[in-house]
């Protein structure tokens, strides 16, 4: 086979399967990789700017259209950033809706990459429409466990998309606990099928490739963390979120509408579903621990390919949670506290389902917005990426430029990026020096 | 149209937005593979990797145009198309990234990134009915799946779609819903917001946010009135206008007005 059929350069000038617009650039020299870029060119929003002068209220619809996958995460950090920032706490029933409403967005935006975004690269297919010509029972499978996801978002939210009830010290209405168990048939099934999902995905052929991470999580004490906890990596880290802007620093680079994300003196690392899985296994439930080691799934889980086993857990662990939740709801006096203005500067990270999610305010005497920063799971994840795909691609310089591409793209879907959010970032290009 | 045997082609195409109006239609769950059974979907970049070339019978297209390049490619889907839908707030509207036509841009740059000279952006985040012709507007923040279904199948069935122009407060009195501004005093944009949503936002205790944009013809001024006497500031019945559909004219005259006093 003459050279001249292995990839040079990889290029993706659009990429598919992802949320948002971005381009993948790969070059080789010989079987060396010299350059690895993943362009965003997704157009800059300025969400940070048309902030300023909005008041807290107004911050967790508005930062909620940052993305449409997973909105929730938008809502929930923005919210508990404010109650931070206004001194407001919330009742203990509030706190079991918000997770309920999380495990919602968690089953919804999990299954959607599962099924319909990662699933086809494994099994050969361009997409999930394709796929279900000869995987219909499959497809058909993950589009009802999705639904039952968006049943959750609906009952408490109004609609899946930008749901419209969640508000700073509560929602906007009550939900009494007879509409909350009107989910226990669905969630029963869907607990049952995300196991078969977990059993069919970690039959997929996985490459050799485990990556030495530093992985970023929440971390609660009792709890698998959705909107609380202390932020930790297997490397030491342990930080309340106020401490956020004193360890991880954004930077611009040139090829990218979204800015990356480092840790001081550290580098890249990895937040999402691997980083919660490896620092928070002894805190799911037993019959999520058991659907991972009936599937040989041993902490610390190092392949990035893996993560769409994981994420199948993670819907096990969502589904069991959601029905502990509606089970132990009852309902609050009122739908949400009081928010009196105050000045104040108020951080929250919460756990979006590709990772964390950091949002900070600082409000005036009014309650006005004068400052306001976000920080997306892609952002923070661009530059692991980047390092992936330069430690990956060397050992597809003897593949044909078609299936150095795809594998490519497969390596960055493993993260599911999201980069509508990442531009509050993707297309693949790979060139050859010989 | 195409030959009774051909399936109808389409493309779904973003501009600046959130993904959230395109997700809608992976968002129906029962119809989706019905829906692709009746369409062959040449491009859609966030279902698919395989990525066809045009002409497409239907175009559909999400986001605004914020940038150069943008602007020239809103000018390829067009030509490529034989129908143009817009779907939701930033492409009819110019979406909630229109809040910079109120300001210096360059400066909006500034407050985001340290080196502004990478980012390439316009002045103004404007609807794609701006830059070409579109051939039905689909509103919301985000659409409203069953609106999604029904234009695509009444272009498949080349009649004319069934989508009223009436306000929110027409959905909120079919649901019997208590007035929240009568029975509570708070602000709400229903009587001036495009129905779609079905009422939502009363449905929840809480006034409407006006997601949809502006009705056929709405009354703003009165509206505005209104919440004066609700006790609204000028300031906040500004920014009540200025949301997701803020550059939509009559929401847009309607703010600065507001705004001048």
């Amino acid at each position: 086979m003459s050279t001249s059929q292995h990839p040079k350069t990889i290029r993706v000038d659009t990429l598919a399967r992802v949320e948002g617009e971005g381009s993948l650039y790969i070059k080789f020299q010989g079987d060396r990789v010299c350059d690895v870029s993943l362009d965003i060119y997704e157009p800059p929003r300025l969400f940070e700017a048309f902030l300023r002068g909005r008041h807290y209220s107004e911050a967790s619809d508005i930062t909620s259209r940052i993305c449409g996958i997973c909105p929730i995460a938008y809502q929930m950090s923005a919210i508990h950033a404010m109650e931070r920032a206004l001194g407001v706490d919330i009742e203990p029933a509030i706190r079991l809706l918000r997770r309920l409403f999380y495990c919602g967005e968690w089953i919804e935006s999990h299954t959607l990459h599962v099924f319909m975004l990662h699933a086809p690269d494994f099994l050969g297919y361009p997409d999930a429409i394709a796929m279900a010509r000869e995987h219909k029972d499959v497809v058909e499978k993950g589009l009802r466990l999705k639904k039952i996801g968006n049943r959750i978002v609906t009952l408490l939210g109004g609609r899946e998309i930008h749901p419209i009830s969640a508000a700073v010290g509560g929602f906007y209405k009550l939900f009494s606990r007879s509409e909350l168990l009107e989910l226990a048939d669905d969630l029963e099934w869907a607990l049952e099928a995300s196991i078969d999902t977990v059993k069919l995905v970690s039959g997929f052929e996985f490459p050799d490739f485990e990556p030495d991470y530093e992985f970023v999580a929440l971390r609660h004490p009792d709890e698998y963390p959705f909107n609380e906890g202390r932020l930790r990596s297997n490397r030491g880290l342990d930080i309340d979120a106020a401490d956020y802007e004193n360890h991880f620093v954004e930077f611009q680079v040139k090829h990218s509408n979204a800015l990356h994300s480092s840790l001081k003196g550290r580098g890249s690392y990895l937040v999402g579903p691997l980083a919660r899985f490896n620092l928070n296994f002894d805190l799911l439930p037993p019959i999520a621990q058991q659907a991972a080691r009936e599937v040989g799934l041993v902490v610390p889980v190092r392949n990035p390919f893996r993560s769409i086993v994981v994420r199948a857990i993670e819907i096990v662990f969502a589904c069991a949670e959601a029905l502990r939740v509606i089970r132990e709801y009852r309902p609050p006096e009122r739908p949400r506290v009081s928010a009196p203005n105050r000045a104040g500067t108020g951080q929250a990270i919460t756990e979006a389902p590709r990772g964390i999610l950091y949002h900070r305010y600082d409000l005036d005497e009014n309650g006005i917005i004068r400052t306001a920063k976000i920080v997306p799971p892609t952002s923070q994840n661009q530059s692991r990426i980047e390092q992936d795909l330069r430690e990956f691609a060397p050992r597809l310089a003897a593949s044909s430029i078609e299936e150095a591409t795809w594998k490519c793209e497969q390596a960055v879907r493993n993260y599911d990026p999201c980069i509508s959010c990442a531009t509050h970032f993707l297309k693949l290009r790979i060139e050859r020096e010989v | 149209m195409s030959s009774k045997k051909e399936k109808p082609t389409i493309g779904v195409f973003k501009f600046a937005s959130c993904d959230g109006c395109q997700l809608t239609l992976l968002d129906c769950e029962d119809e989706l593979l019905g829906i692709a059974g009746a369409i062959e979907i040449r491009y859609f970049p966030e279902a698919s990797r395989a990525m066809l070339d045009g002409p497409y019978d239907i175009a559909v297209v999400e986001g605004s145009i914020t940038t150069h390049h943008d602007a020239d490619r809103i000018q390829q889907v067009r030509h490529a198309s034989k129908t143009l839908i817009t779907i939701g707030a930033c492409a009819t509207a110019g979406g909630i990234q229109a809040l910079r036509n109120w300001s210096d841009v360059e400066e909006f740059v500034r407050a985001v990134y340290a080196t502004p000279q990478f980012i390439s952006t316009l002045q103004l985040s404007t609807p794609i009915s701006e830059h070409v012709h579109v051939d039905f507007e689909l509103r919301g923040c985000p659409i409203n799946k069953r609106q999604l279904i029904e234009i695509l199948s009444a272009n498949i069935a080349g009649r004319k779609p069934n989508i009223p122009g009436y306000s929110v407060c027409v959905e909120c009195k079919r649901k019997g819903n208590v007035c929240v501004v009568v029975a509570h005093g708070t602000p709400c944009l229903g009587p001036v917001t495009h129905a779609g949503c079905g009422a939502l936002c009363p449905s929840y205790s809480r006034g409407c946010y006006g997601c949809y944009g502006p009705m056929e013809t709405p009354n703003t001024a009165s509206l505005s009135s209104q919440f004066r006497i609700l006790g609204q500031t000028n300031n906040e019945i500004a920014r009540a206008f200025r949301g997701f559909n803020a550059w939509a004219w009559q929401f847009r005259k309607a703010s600065e007005q507001a705004d001048r006093l």
